[in-house]
């Protein structure tokens, strides 16, 4: 994987030769039916970074994303976890919430499985749904809310149990441009508040580059990591401010190009009259 | 009252009336004898005079048919449940769950009445026309889970008993429900119609009996009243399954989502 730029602001960053949250090294998906969803692939998850997984279809972000949640096993290679048994909050591209529980019930889940009884579980999911600004919404059914308004439950729900991780696999790929933006800006604030260590699957230049310490971008057929780049803005500074800035449009355009360069184009000329 | 209500309720009472009077016009017009076609009025007051032997048959019907669907009931949701365990049980059994369906009970009837005895033979025929959309259904929607939900139940390490009782059974629900009022149908049908096959052997004491027996006497007017008796329990099992459906889903399914046009 080579570097291809680095972002600093006036902040330098000071990285502590800390062992890595998980590797993956070498790691290849074969499906059964032959489709090689990753080949080769190397990667260090820092303990409390954002790290965006950016790359076309097929790339094979969301298989990563399975292979860490355990819900599959790689082909060949390794991932070893620095701790034993992490706890894992997974948001999926759809809110996938249970339609004949309500709100409050949906985001007790994780912790009724593991066998927490629904009074004990109150106070953390009051929290939970606090903490995604749906503080009155508990007796909600799905069906009710918005769009934008359910992916929040499933945040909540992926919250409840705080988790040291979080996967989240194009959580907002879905929603319109509007409520993206607001649920971009909530995750940013959101993200400072709880120090999780974020896995975000995502095919949005500007998405990543707001919200990543890091983002690894992925080429497809085989898929595989072809570039890294990364954004030293401080987590502080990811409010809406963050998008107007110069260092923000710069690393969008870098980002852009190498996500050309992963396709196999030429990345696009920029247009003198277009530049600010 | 509001435009829809009058669409709703107003327009078809209003065509089932005039379709009534048009019927009772004619009859009276033309000097239909009532052994041919009896008039509305006749019927009524057939109903009203031969009630206690008319309301004896529906009871018999009706507790046949009840008693079926519970039974199938029962019997498909416990088959479903065996088999969403097991795709080898549920490839070995279904052909003949497929087989018991596709069969005509009018063609089985009277080999079940060599077998059993008039009544249960009635009840069994009823069960079994209750028992394949149930089943059908019922193991579909067992199946039917949101693929996410359950690797996120596999995530957070459910038990194969909580992923059971808290996605399967749910998701399974409106399928079940859409079966119910199939097979609520259904069975008041086969009740019927076993009850023919039985009764053409002088058993039983059903409508279906009293239709056939009716028909012997000539008895017409007592036949289409019996025939009305069928079909109001045959919408009244709709109208209170489709009630229970409602009450169910009301909350979360897209089938009792009312859209604002």
């Amino acid at each position: 994987m080579n570097k291809i730029a680095t972002l600093r602001t006036n902040e330098t960053a000071v990285r502590v030769a800390t062992p890595p949250l998980v590797t993956l090294r070498g790691v290849d998906k074969v499906f059964a039916n032959e489709v090689t969803a990753l080949r080769g692939l190397d990667l260090d998850i820092q303990a409390g970074e954002f790290l965006s997984l950016l790359g076309p279809s097929g790339c094979g972000k969301s298989t990563v994303l399975r292979l860490l949640s355990g819900l599959a096993a790689p082909t060949r290679g390794e991932i070893t976890w620095r701790t034993k048994c992490p706890e894992l909050g997974f948001v999926f591209q759809e809110p996938t919430l249970t339609p004949w529980s309500d709100v409050f019930t949906n985001v007790w889940l994780p912790l009724r499985l593991a066998g927490v009884s629904k009074e004990k579980a109150r106070p953390r999911v009051e929290e939970a749904l606090e903490q995604v600004g749906l503080a009155g919404f508990a007796k909600a059914y799905p069906r009710q809310l918005s769009g934008g308004m359910k992916m929040r439950v499933s945040i909540a729900r992926a919250l409840v149990t705080r988790p040291t991780v979080l996967l989240m696999d194009e959580p907002f790929a879905a929603l319109d441009e509007i409520t993206r933006l607001k649920l971009n800006d909530d995750l940013a604030a959101l993200r400072s508040a709880l120090g999780a260590t974020v896995v975000f699957v995502t095919h949005s230049v500007f998405e990543s580059v707001y919200l990543s310490d890091r983002i690894v971008v992925m080429a497809a057929r085989p898929g595989r990591a072809v570039a890294e780049i990364t954004v030293e803005a401080p987590t502080e500074s990811r409010h809406e401010g963050f998008r107007l800035c110069q260092e923000y449009a710069d690393t969008c355009v870098q980002t852009s190009a190498a996500l050309h360069v992963a396709m196999g184009d030429q990345p696009p000329k920029m247009l003198k009259s277009g530049m600010p | 009252m509001s435009r829809d209500d009058f669409v709703g309720y107003a327009v078809p009472a209003l065509t089932l009336g005039m379709g009534l009077f048009a019927w009772e016009g004619l009859v009276r017009y033309f000097e239909v004898p009532s052994y041919l076609l009896p008039a509305p009025s006749l019927i009524i007051a057939t109903l009203i005079t031969d009630w206690p032997v008319l309301s004896a048959s529906l009871w018999v019907t009706l507790s046949i048919t009840l008693k079926a669907l519970l039974i199938a009931v029962i019997g498909s949701v416990t088959l479903a449940i065996i088999f969403a365990q097991s795709r080898i049980v549920e490839r070995a059994f279904y052909p003949f769950a497929v087989a018991m369906q596709v069969t005509p009970i009018v063609a089985i009837a009277p080999l079940l009445l060599i077998y059993l005895t008039p009544g249960i033979a009635v009840l069994v025929c009823a069960f079994l026309v209750a028992f394949f959309p149930l089943l059908a259904n019922t193991t579909l929607g067992l199946s039917s889970a949101d693929h996410n939900l359950v690797d996120l139940f596999q995530m957070y390490r459910a038990s194969k008993m909580q992923q059971f009782l808290l996605l399967r059974l749910p998701s399974a629900l409106p399928y079940f429900l859409a079966g119910l009022r199939i097979s609520g149908g259904l069975a008041l049908i086969g009740a019927i119609v076993a009850e023919i096959a039985a009764g053409s052997a002088g058993q039983g004491s059903g409508l279906a009996y009293r239709i056939v027996e009716s028909g012997f006497r000539l008895n017409i007017p007592r036949m289409f009243a019996a025939l009305l008796l069928i079909s109001v329990a045959g919408i009244t099992i709709h109208l209170l399954l489709t009630a229970l459906s409602h009450w169910l889903l009301r909350d979360w399914h897209d089938s009792e989502r009312g859209r604002e046009t």
